[in-house]
């Protein structure tokens, strides 16, 4: 006797579909799993065993053998619990087989039956909706994240739940989708005094989405001002948002309460992340920092304390906007399209630049530290600002700009952007040219200075990049002490 | 040819190339030695060797007590540069924006009064003020203490490669031979023996730059030292010769005064009004933000007019606080 549910396998963010088939033969009791299982997946048979006897279904007699196939797949994780109970009970004639087929299954199972939540739902919901599936049996928690998939969730909390719906007994009553809920506050540019320059370094990153290096001695704000470029970017359009979900799905991290992804997601990782997590990686890969900072900002404290490779990683997503994961079971692409904004000391010591304490490093360290981030990396910092220690003063001054009035004029930027890229007039090119000529400006740098003032010209309205929007650009433009020198 | 045969000899052996070696070992040396064959080799380097008796061998370094036997050549320029008025810009590796900045100005400006700048190529002050000069389209002499063919440090390759190409790079090491710490006080005295006067911008209490202070005083030259906080480790050294009584220089014209130089005259720049307005209010280091509110500018304005100050060499920018270069 012969049963098969549909389920489906996350290769990188895609959903390949797996039918796991159950079969019953009258021999002694057995149970196996075959097909490319892993440990997690494996482990099934005890869950399905109890959750089954839970649900008050009856296990069957004989040798059960379970095959996922395709058998080639590598199968990873607990999603497929849910499929391999209603496979097996659909081969012992408990539910209608042929009501099966016509249904996606994903989810966990407790020893008690009930149903837990897996991530990847959403990934594997949009996988059913490309195989015509009309229905996915998953989780209640996870419901509505699947119907953001444009799919019919059928949201259980039990098994007995899924097998009384298979039965016909029993429409599980559906959730009410929650999309499209308010972003929740981050911290607002209003607490920040002073720094008028980083404040409006920041303001164009938002605007052109730029990638930000701030420098300068410890305790001057420089992560406090980075923690609040995410608030003054604009909300997600649908189709970033959609796929903003897709990996946060996959990755496990989206609240429940609601699912739908509509502000830019911030990533800032711990300067002791390996290049594995920063970019993704492991066995069956999973998205990394950078693929989940995605159509957001991926802030890196501390930037020369991550490890070179780590950092080095980044070059291919800063230039292509995806990461290419290579295993040996195959290759999985992950978009990382995202604002990369650093922070740093001017020495390792922290001193440089503070009037108030003398650096105590040797010329070596200088110049170790200045090598420990590559120039091709440098290279990727449109905008690189020097934090300067505030004065008392500062710190004791009233509120400043907040972050809803910079959003608008960020907002209003991008709008003009994305309709035409303002071009040089005259005196904006001859000053570029006597800078490249005096500076010295690279090529490269020439280049980073043209994108920023074109963003600047956007920002103040103009229809032409003048020659006052490149000198700005030019200001912030990488120190020399931050190239080693 | 005997002091080219010295030379040879000296960086064979890793020794320092005294001016007399009557050692039996140096006899047989310079029995066996192809001084032509050694100076074609030297040629097809593109390095040149100045011995002491050559005519064209500086004089105020043929003075000096512990005068090399002669130096190799990298560069472009004839010899006769080393003759001209030269002033020595020495100071620590490791130093501050504010010696950075001083070092590059007088690099600058005392090469455009006509003035060679001689310096080490080492990193921080001697790098800046080979820089100074360069941008001021002025000569510069950088003195090694390793091989004259080497690039030490690396990083100052490129920069040695710009000062080869308008002025000369010269060691007393034959090409090849390693730096080594004991070669470098040796260097300093060359350093120092090239320049009527030795400036040290900033150097901590026990810094190379002071030895080439000293070597300078022995022979009777002019030593300025720039006054740094009397509370920073990087102008214990300078304040320390200031209260031994050294000149202290409070600006390139006291070097020129000197030589009875007069500073070029700097180029009058049409500045626009926030240009203006920001050059009035920068009066010591002093940040962008600070800026901005004293001005009452937007701080993109304030931004674009420290640019444009920036590229009429009138502000210099180092750690996020900007400076005014002359005065």
């Amino acid at each position: 006797m012969l049963a098969r549910a549909v389920t489906h396998a996350l290769v990188g963010l895609e959903a390949r579909r797996v039918e796991v088939e159950a079969h019953l033969q009258g021999s002694l009791p057995a149970f196996t799993i075959v097909g490319l299982a892993d440990r997690a997946c494996q482990e099934a048979k005890e869950r399905v065993r109890s959750g089954v006897r839970s649900a008050e279904c009856q296990w069957p007699e004989g040798r059960i053998t379970v095959n996922l196939a395709p058998a080639a797949l590598r199968k990873e994780g607990a999603g497929f619990d849910l499929p391999i109970a209603l496979a097996v009970l659909a081969a012992s004639g408990q539910i209608p087989r042929a009501e099966l087929e016509r249904h996606a299954v994903h989810g966990e199972l407790a020893l008690d039956g009930r149903v837990r939540p897996v991530a990847g739902v959403f990934a594997v919901a949009e996988g059913a909706k490309r195989a015509r599936l009309p229905r996915i049996i998953c989780a209640a928690q996870t419901a509505p994240e699947a119907a953001l998939a444009g799919i019919h969730p059928v949201p259980v909390w039990h098994l007995a739940e899924a097998v009384a719906y298979l039965r016909g007994e029993l429409e599980p009553e559906p959730i009410p989708p929650r999309n499209g809920v308010a972003p929740v506050a981050g911290p607002d540019l209003a607490d920040v005094h002073g720094q008028e320059r980083a404040r409006r370094a920041l303001e164009i990153a938002a605007a052109g989405r730029h990638n930000l290096l701030l420098g300068g001695p410890p305790g001057t704000g420089k992560t406090m001002l980075a923690r609040r470029l995410p608030g003054l970017l604009p909300q997600l359009d649908e189709s970033a948002s959609l796929e903003v979900t897709r990996i946060h799905s996959v990755a496990g991290i989206l609240r429940i309460e609601h699912p739908l992804v509509t502000t830019p997601p911030f990533r800032a990782p711990h300067h002791t992340a390996s290049a594995a997590a920063i970019v993704g990686g492991g066995r069956g890969p999973r998205p990394g920092e950078a693929s989940l900072a995605h159509h957001g900002v991926l802030l890196l404290d501390e930037l020369p304390e991550f490890v070179r490779p780590a950092l080095e990683a980044l070059r291919q997503p800063l230039e292509d906007g995806v990461i290419s994961v290579a295993r040996a079971e195959g290759t999985a692409l992950y978009p990382a399209s995202f604002q990369l904004v650093g922070t740093m000391n001017l020495c390792p010591c922290g001193a440089r630049g503070d009037p108030a304490v003398a650096c105590t490093c040797s010329s070596q360290r200088l110049a170790a530290y200045g090598n420990k981030l590559s120039r091709a990396l440098l290279d990727r910092f449109d905008l690189v600002v020097v934090v300067p220690r505030p004065r008392a003063a500062e710190l004791a001054a009233g509120e400043s700009e907040a972050s809803a009035a910079v959003r608008l004029r960020v907002a209003a930027a991008r709008s003009r952007l994305a309709e035409h890229t303002p071009a040089r007039d005259e005196k904006a090119d001859a000053l570029l040219t006597r800078a490249v000529e005096q500076l010295p400006l690279s090529g490269r740098g020439r280049a980073r200075v043209a994108r920023v003032a074109a963003t600047i010209a956007a920002l103040s309205g103009g229809d032409a990049v003048e020659s006052a929007h490149v000198a700005e650009a030019i200001s912030y433009r990488a120190p020399k002490e931050l190239k080693g020198q | 040819m005997n002091e080219l045969a010295l030379a040879a000899f000296a960086a064979e052996h890793g020794i320092h190339p005294r001016t007399e070696a009557r050692t039996a070992r140096f006899a047989a040396f310079s029995m066996r030695f192809d001084a032509r064959g050694y100076l074609g080799a030297l040629e097809r380097q593109g390095l040149r060797w100045l011995a002491r008796s050559d005519r064209a061998f500086p004089p105020l370094l043929r003075e000096i007590s512990d005068s090399p036997s002669g130096l190799f050549l990298r560069g472009d320029a004839p010899p006769e540069l080393l003759a001209r008025p030269a002033v020595a810009i020495v100071g620590a590796r490791a130093c501050s924006g504010y010696g950075a900045q001083v070092a590059r100005m007088l690099g600058r400006e005392l090469a455009a009064a006509g003035l060679v700048v001689v310096s080490g190529l080492a990193r921080g002050i001697d790098g800046e003020a080979h820089r100074g000069a360069l941008e001021a389209a002025g000569a510069t002499v950088a003195v090694l203490g390793c091989g004259v063919d080497r690039d030490y440090p690396a990083a100052h390759a490129e920069l040695a490669g710009r000062i080869a190409a308008t002025g000369l790079v010269v060691s007393e090491y034959a090409p090849r031979v390693e730096p080594a710490p004991w070669r470098f006080p040796a260097r300093n005295r060359i350093v120092a023996g090239l320049a009527q006067a030795t400036v040290v911008v900033e150097a901590r209490e026990r810094s190379g730059a002071l030895i080439t202070a000293d070597f300078a005083l022995e022979e009777g030259r002019e030593v300025y030292a720039c006054p740094g906080e009397i509370t920073s480790a990087l102008s214990a050294g300078t304040n320390a010769l200031l209260r031994l009584g050294a000149t202290p220089l409070t600006s390139s014209a006291d070097v020129l005064e000197l030589f009875g130089l007069e500073a070029a005259v700097e180029v009058e720049v049409d500045l626009d009004a926030p240009a203006r307005a920001i050059l009035q209010r920068l009066d010591g280091p002093t940040s962008a933000d600070e800026l901005v509110r004293a001005s009452g500018l937007d701080a993109g304005v304030a931004a674009a007019a420290l640019s444009e100050l920036e590229l009429a060499g009138l502000v210099a920018t180092s750690d996020g606080v900007y400076r005014r270069t002359g005065r």
